[in-house]
């Protein structure tokens, strides 16, 4: 057991730091720290581009996405060097929430089915920010049951023509490319007639429209499909095998976001040192202090989990089921601290702009945002589902759509 | 970085889970949960014959010096196996106090007899209701002797010597706190077993009157010794609730598995199933973080006073947790004396108590925490 850095991995910091040091785009500090869950807003400045711009600097001197292969844009770091590399990054990190779903999900996927040429032709510039991907998966009938999709794909000589629709798919009106899973065969139990591709966002045939979601943003997206080309060199996996492709694209999320959900915690802890109750600082209140206690523990229980997560992975085992703690105990986590924060408050919590809400109104931001982060990338239940199942070994739910020809399956609840 | 315990370290983890599976059954645990013995002889002669009891004592001291880490490993397993034995008294407490602060003479007499199982020792620090605190102690001391009244002493009835908190003055500071060791066989003991949650461990009242007391450690440094034992002692017990947790995770999970109704194992409805998945959950989180409070009680390191708390707070709330969850999942039966699963709700909650309560716990985090941002 050892926590301290080795002397190679003390380099690795060193020499992250350093670059991060000369090249971070120090002006965006300040709002970047203050940013919270849902929110980060730079004044008089375009999110998207102090993103790319960060990401293209950071690639041109080798430090986007460092644990990637040289070849496909990384700079093949260790899995402990890349948490180091995170680490350094710190505030500067929050820029990259628009590339997690391709570099986190997508680029493992190409990287596991495409072929060598695709890889070196689209990885990098995904690495570099220059592309941003998006994971067409959920649809209105397969969200949590993704199995249940409809969007057709049919073979056209050497082309599938898709038809249908996708939801929630965040950032569909700023990315380039797309995995999509699609149904080629409706006439077998709905996990085997599944097959998966990649596509230009900017096909003929692509409508993205934007959903106003409950926190006021519009993040995500509905994406219909009629009559979109999708070349068959553009298929990953096997046609009838996009169950066990999206598979790996479910693993590597539980990996890339489980380990890094938002808590809340560091917020509160550092908002409970300076608010002043009627008793004092509210640090000393006996009930402040018992709530905060019980979620640092959470707090530094999943971080210590990710890190022993790391330590199986750098000694060669694969990331695992148990990884899906990370989000299912961060998620309701965040949820109650802004409960709870806005509940310190009193009557004035029920702000919420940056100027005149308490805390440049971080809580209230978390508060409308933190329902999300319990649905997305795997509801709560579904991540319950999993560890009883694939980590303590119970039974699999009763599937009555098992054996069934999916074109057979019920599609209304109540008749 | 590694996260992670070493081979060797497992490789030891494996043999305490052996030996413990053969030697301490439930049977035993409850042999001395319904009176027939004050603690398990055979299984304390076997720990120590295994190097159990001496694995953090230095060889010059008779034990085998391994370190905290194997020691860590083997709290887990008696943690898991509910070992009705004064373990935790005699080697995370008494022992600790030993090695930071006693005489060479000291260590010289004690140490061996723990290693070789011949010594039983404790600490006597509470008297009665409330958190740990100088203010709380009114035990006194003055010309090498001890007045006034200990409860609860975990052990305190079996053991042979006890570490006590006096108080040594009276400026109403920390200061006015000493240690003293005191031979418990000496005469001037009086020491009453008490009923307790947990009757696989023992609790006694330890009545004074005029008991001689050898001074531990230097004169009003009692409390700062004490502190740092606790922290080190806090960790270990975390290990030992880590243990516990897992199992009665395990005894859930197995039920579940074996259980019929309506058709189907209990184990496949969802209701059942994120019960047991919740406390994974727990379980899995209190170990992380006493894993943090392993490295920092092996290394010593600056952040053990906030890693001890932390592992404190999160293995006793996963030990309550999975120990009342287990009782859950098994309907009826988890509530007979016949099934296991009290003796490991009962153990949760004794573990929760000893060394100070969960809210005095969650007080020193915060205030470790609030400290080091501070600073
Ligand atoms: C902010 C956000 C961003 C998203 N981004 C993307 C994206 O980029 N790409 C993409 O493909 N998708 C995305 N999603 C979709 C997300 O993956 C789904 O919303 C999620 O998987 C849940 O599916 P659903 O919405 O259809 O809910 P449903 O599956 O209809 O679930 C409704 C309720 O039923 C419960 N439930 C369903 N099945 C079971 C079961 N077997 N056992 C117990 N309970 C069950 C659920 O837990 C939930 O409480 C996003 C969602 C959100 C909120």
């Amino acid at each position: 057991m050892n926590f301290d850095d080795t002397p190679q991995e003390a380099e690795f910091r060193a020499k992250a730091r350093a670059w991060i040091d000369a090249n971070a785009p120090k002006q965006y500090e300040e709002e970047l720290r203050k940013a919270s869950l849902g929110r980060v807003q730079l004044k008089g400045a375009n999110i998207l581009e102090v993103a790319k711009a960060w990401q293209k600097k950071k690639a041109d001197a080798g430090w986007a996405v460092p644990h990637w292969p040289k070849d496909y844009g990384g700079r093949g770091a260790t899995p402990i060097e890349r948490v180091i590399w995170q680490q350094e990054e710190g505030v500067y990190g929050k820029l990259g929430a628009l590339f997690i779903i391709g570099q986190g999900m997508c680029g493992p996927t190409m990287m596991a089915f495409a072929s060598e040429d695709q890889k070196r032709y689209y990885l990098p510039p995904l690495a570099s920010g220059e592309n941003i991907w998006c994971q067409l998966f959920s649809e209105p009938a397969g969200g949590s049951d993704v199995a249940g999709l409809r969007t057709r794909a049919e073979k056209d000589g050497d082309d599938w023509i898709i038809n249908g629709q996708k939801i929630w798919t965040s950032g569909a009106h700023y990315s380039d490319y797309g995995i999509l899973i699609t149904r080629t065969d409706p006439t077998v139990p709905k996990h085997k007639g599944l097959t998966m591709f990649f596509l230009d966002m900017r096909s003929k045939g692509v409508e993205i429209k934007p959903i106003k979601q409950a926190n006021g943003n519009s993040d995500f997206n509905e994406v219909y499909f009629t009559d979109v080309r999708i070349p068959d060199s553009q298929r990953l996996g096997a046609v009838g095998d996009g169950w066990n492709v999206s598979l790996t694209t479910l693993m590597n999320e539980r990996m890339s976001i489980g380990a890094n959900v938002a808590t809340g915690f560091p917020e509160l802890f550092e908002y409970c040192n300076s608010l002043m109750l009627d008793g004092g600082p509210a640090i000393e209140d006996r009930a402040v202090r018992s709530k905060l206690a019980n979620w640092a523990v959470r707090a530094s229980g999943l971080k210590y989990t990710s890190f022993r997560a790391i330590s199986a992975l750098s000694k060669g085992e694969r990331p695992g089921p148990e990884n899906s703690i990370g989000k299912l105990v961060a998620g309701s986590m965040i949820q109650d601290v802004a409960m709870y924060a806005l509940d310190l408050q009193g009557a004035g919590g029920v702000l919420s702009g940056p100027e005149d809400a308490e805390a440049a109104g971080k809580f209230q931001a978390m508060l409308l945002r933190s329902p999300a982060t319990r649905v997305e990338g795997g509801t709560d239940e579904i991540l319950r589902n999993i560890i009883a199942e694939r980590v303590l070994g119970l039974p699999g739910d009763i599937r009555v759509d098992k054996d069934v020809p999916f074109n057979q399956i019920p599609t209304r609840g109540r008749a | 970085m590694n996260f992670d315990f070493s081979d060797d370290q497992k490789q030891l983890r494996d043999q305490a889970r052996r030996f413990l599976a053969e030697k301490c059954p439930p049977k035993a645990v409850r042999a001395v949960l319904e009176g027939k013995a004050d603690y398990d002889r055979d299984l304390w002669k076997g720990l120590a014959e295994m190097g159990f009891l001496g694995v953090a004592i230095p060889e010059e001291y008779g034990g085998t010096g391994a370190g905290h880490l194997e020691l860590c490993v083997i709290a887990e397993e008696l943690g898991r196996a509910l070992a009705p034995v004064p373990f935790s008294s005699t080697v995370y407490l008494a022992a600790e106090v030993l090695l930071l602060a006693g005489s060479e003479e000291q260590k010289q007499k004690w140490l061996p007899k723990i290693s070789s199982g011949e010594a039983i020792g404790t600490l006597a620090l509470f008297e009665g209701t409330g958190n740990p605190s100088p203010q709380a102690i009114k035990v006194a001391a003055a010309n090498g002797t001890l007045t006034g009244t200990k409860k609860p002493v975990a052990d305190g009835a079996i053991a042979d010597f006890a570490i006590v908190a006096a108080r040594s003055g009276n400026s109403g500071r920390e200061t006015d706190i000493s240690l003293f060791l005191v031979d418990l066989k000496a005469g001037g003991v009086d020491a009453k077993p008490l009923q307790n949650v947990d009757p696989s461990r023992q609790q006694a009242e330890l009545t004074f009157a005029g008991a001689k007391a050898e001074p531990l450690g230097a004169a009003n440094e009692g409390w700062s010794i004490l502190s740092r034992v606790m922290d080190r002692a806090a960790v270990l017990i975390a290990f030992e609730q880590v243990g516990g947790a897992d199992r009665a995770l395990e005894m859930g999970r197995d039920y579940a598995l074996d259980r019929i109704a309506f058709g189907r194992p209990i184990g496949s409805f969802q209701a059942v199933k994120h019960i047991l998945a919740d406390m994974y959950v727990s379980a899995t989180l209190a170990r992380s973080n006493c894993y943090y409070g392993a490295w920092a009680l092996s290394t010593d390191a600056g952040e053990l006073p906030e890693a001890a708390a932390a592992a404190r707070i999160s293995a006793t709330q996963a030990f309550q947790h999975c120990s009342k969850q287990n009782i859950q999942v098994h309907g009826g039966m988890g509530f007979t004396w016949e099934f296991d699963c009290h003796l490991y709700y009962r153990r949760s909650n004794a573990l929760a108590l000893a060394l100070g309560s969960q809210s005095y716990w969650e007080d020193q985090l915060i205030d470790r925490m609030r400290k080091k941002n501070a600073a």
